[in-house]
Formats: C-alpha cells, sequence, structure tokens
C-alpha cells in the first residue's frame, strides 16, 4: 500500500491513525485508533448506521466482525511496519453478547509471527473491559504474491 | 423478494451497506453487496475490505435460519459463531454475492453454510460456516449507561 511506504518514509510507520482516515471501509465504520505507549486500541463509536437489531437496539453481527477484523490488521502493521496490507487467511469469530448501543474497543495480539503467516486474536468490549463483546483468531499472510 | 428486501432494509447496516436480497426461498438465500467506494478497504487497488464480506455473509446466514416457510421465523436469532475461510481476492469495481443455506436447525440452535462469489457460486472468493442461536431475547433494554444488561 502506498500509503504504508509513505508514512514509513515519514518516520510515521506505526501511526495508525492515519491508516485508518485513509481506508474508506474504516471511516464508514468511524473507526480510530489511540496509541499509549506501544499500546495501541481501536475505537468504534455508536452511529445508527451499525444498527443490525432495532428492538434491541443492537450492533450488527457483520459490523462487529469487520471491527474486530480491523483490530487484528491494525495491530499486525503496528507490530510489524509491513509495506503492504497482510490479506485475512481465515478468521473466526466468536460472539459473546449483543453489542449495544455505546462505543465499542478493540485490541489485539499477535499471537505468532511467522515469515508468511500471523497468527491474531482480537477482542472487543464496550463499558466494561471484563465483559468481552466478541473475540476473534485470525490467520493472516504476510507475504504478496 | 420484495417483501424480504423491505424487510432487511429495515437493519440500519443492511441499509448502509446497500445489501439487496436477489434470491429467497426455503432452502436458499442470495443477497447481493453492490461494489461501493465506501466500502474499499485497500484504496491503492479499490478491492473492498474483508469486514464487507463478514457483514455481507453473516446477513445472508442470518436470513437463511429463518425463511419464509419455516416455523418460528418471527423469533429473533443471535450469532453465536462465524467462521470465513477467504479463497482469493475479489475484483475492484464488480459486485459481491452470497449465497446461503441452512443445513440444519434444532429447537434452540442453526447451522448455516455460505459461499461469497462474484462470478459463480463455483468460483467462491470465501465460504464461511456458522451457528446461530434461536428465540434469543428481544425486548428493547434499558438505555441509561450502566445498567444490567
Amino acid at each position: 500500500m502506498k500509503l504504508l511506504s509513505e508514512l514509513r518514509a515519514e518516520g510515521r510507520g506505526q501511526d495508525m491513525q492515519a491508516v485508518v482516515e485513509r481506508i474508506p471501509y474504516a471511516r464508514f465504520l468511524g473507526v480510530s485508533v489511540e496509541r499509549k505507549g506501544n499500546e495501541i486500541t481501536t475505537v468504534m463509536p455508536f452511529q445508527e448506521s451499525l444498527v443490525g437489531n432495532t428492538t434491541l437496539p443492537a450492533i450488527h453481527g457483520g459490523a462487529i466482525g469487520a471491527f474486530l477484523e480491523m483490530t487484528s490488521v491494525i495491530q499486525l502493521l503496528f507490530d510489524t511496519a509491513c509495506e503492504w496490507l497482510p490479506k485475512t487467511i481465515d478468521v473466526s469469530i466468536d460472539y459473546l453478547r449483543s453489542a449495544r448501543a455505546v462505543t465499542t474497543y478493540g485490541r489485539a495480539i499477535v499471537t505468532r509471527h511467522g515469515r508468511r503467516v500471523a497468527n491474531v486474536r482480537s477482542e472487543i468490549w464496550q463499558e466494561e473491559r471484563d465483559k468481552p463483546v466478541a473475540v476473534s483468531h485470525g490467520h493472516y499472510l504476510l507475504t504478496p504474491y | 423478494m420484495e417483501l424480504a428486501n423491505d424487510s432487511m432494509l429495515e437493519i440500519p447496516h443492511a441499509r448502509a451497506l446497500g445489501l439487496k436480497v436477489v434470491y429467497f426461498a426455503d432452502d436458499k438465500v442470495r443477497v447481493k453487496a453492490g461494489y461501493a467506494d465506501h466500502l474499499v478497504g485497500d484504496p491503492d487497488t479499490g478491492v473492498v475490505h474483508g469486514g464487507v464480506l463478514t457483514a455481507l455473509l453473516d446477513n445472508a446466514c442470518g436470513m437463511a435460519v429463518r425463511p419464509p416457510g419455516v416455523e418460528r421465523a418471527d423469533l429473533a436469532i443471535a450469532t453465536l459463531d462465524l467462521r470465513i475461510d477467504y479463497q482469493g481476492a475479489a475484483q475492484p469495481h464488480r459486485d459481491i454475492f452470497a449465497e446461503a443455506s441452512c443445513y440444519k436447525r434444532t429447537r434452540n440452535v442453526a447451522f448455516v453454510r455460505a459461499t461469497a462469489y462474484q462470478t459463480s457460486p463455483d468460483e467462491p472468493i470465501a465460504t464461511c460456516v456458522a451457528t446461530f442461536m434461536i428465540g434469543t431475547s428481544n425486548t428493547p433494554r434499558d438505555k441509561t449507561p450502566g445498567a444490567a444488561p
């Protein structure tokens, strides 16, 4: 991705907020990145367009899945400063409780970083950090074709 | 089809993504995600974000759980888990389809598989399996922050 090499050239290889601002789908979901030292948290404020169940109301499972995936990829880019976007090979999502009409936060851990493939676990929560809304684990291809 | 499409468009996220029901029967449902600029995940290539596939597949799978002719079709459902395998990159500037079918439905749980494709289901860009809880709570909850769920 041109953006990644540009940021790196400017010495901002770890500026993940700049990355999400350039990804149209991340803007559509309203995702931002907060950084404290070497720790990053993804943030998805509530908006009406995320709703999947209007009665409860609850955020759509697809938006939750997308946010988990974005959290994983952002963490991978932050850790590795690679110049291309990792490609998702597979992702498995467990939905633990319905996501309410409030802000959602995400953190990810690169469980294993190989030469070609990385394994990443993500967790997202809302008002209480110890009550995750959903978790995921996935494999990401790091090498370009 | 129109009816199914209308009820899907009552879901704000489905509307925001621009999803459309193109086929809806008891054995199969097909949903289309039209290519749109706001769905792009890689601005260099114009390829849509993987999350769009997640949302499309989740929505199609959920619909397959409650097709028109199934008893208790009015019950609320919730995704329990969803696994997606990405088989190939989506071509930019082309619509994506998801075809889902529920292959087992018990009293509490439904098992669904789905394929996402652009040209034909024989050339998948992603496949997925999902399980859903049937008959989950659907009563509006207290919106005050900090209230017990």
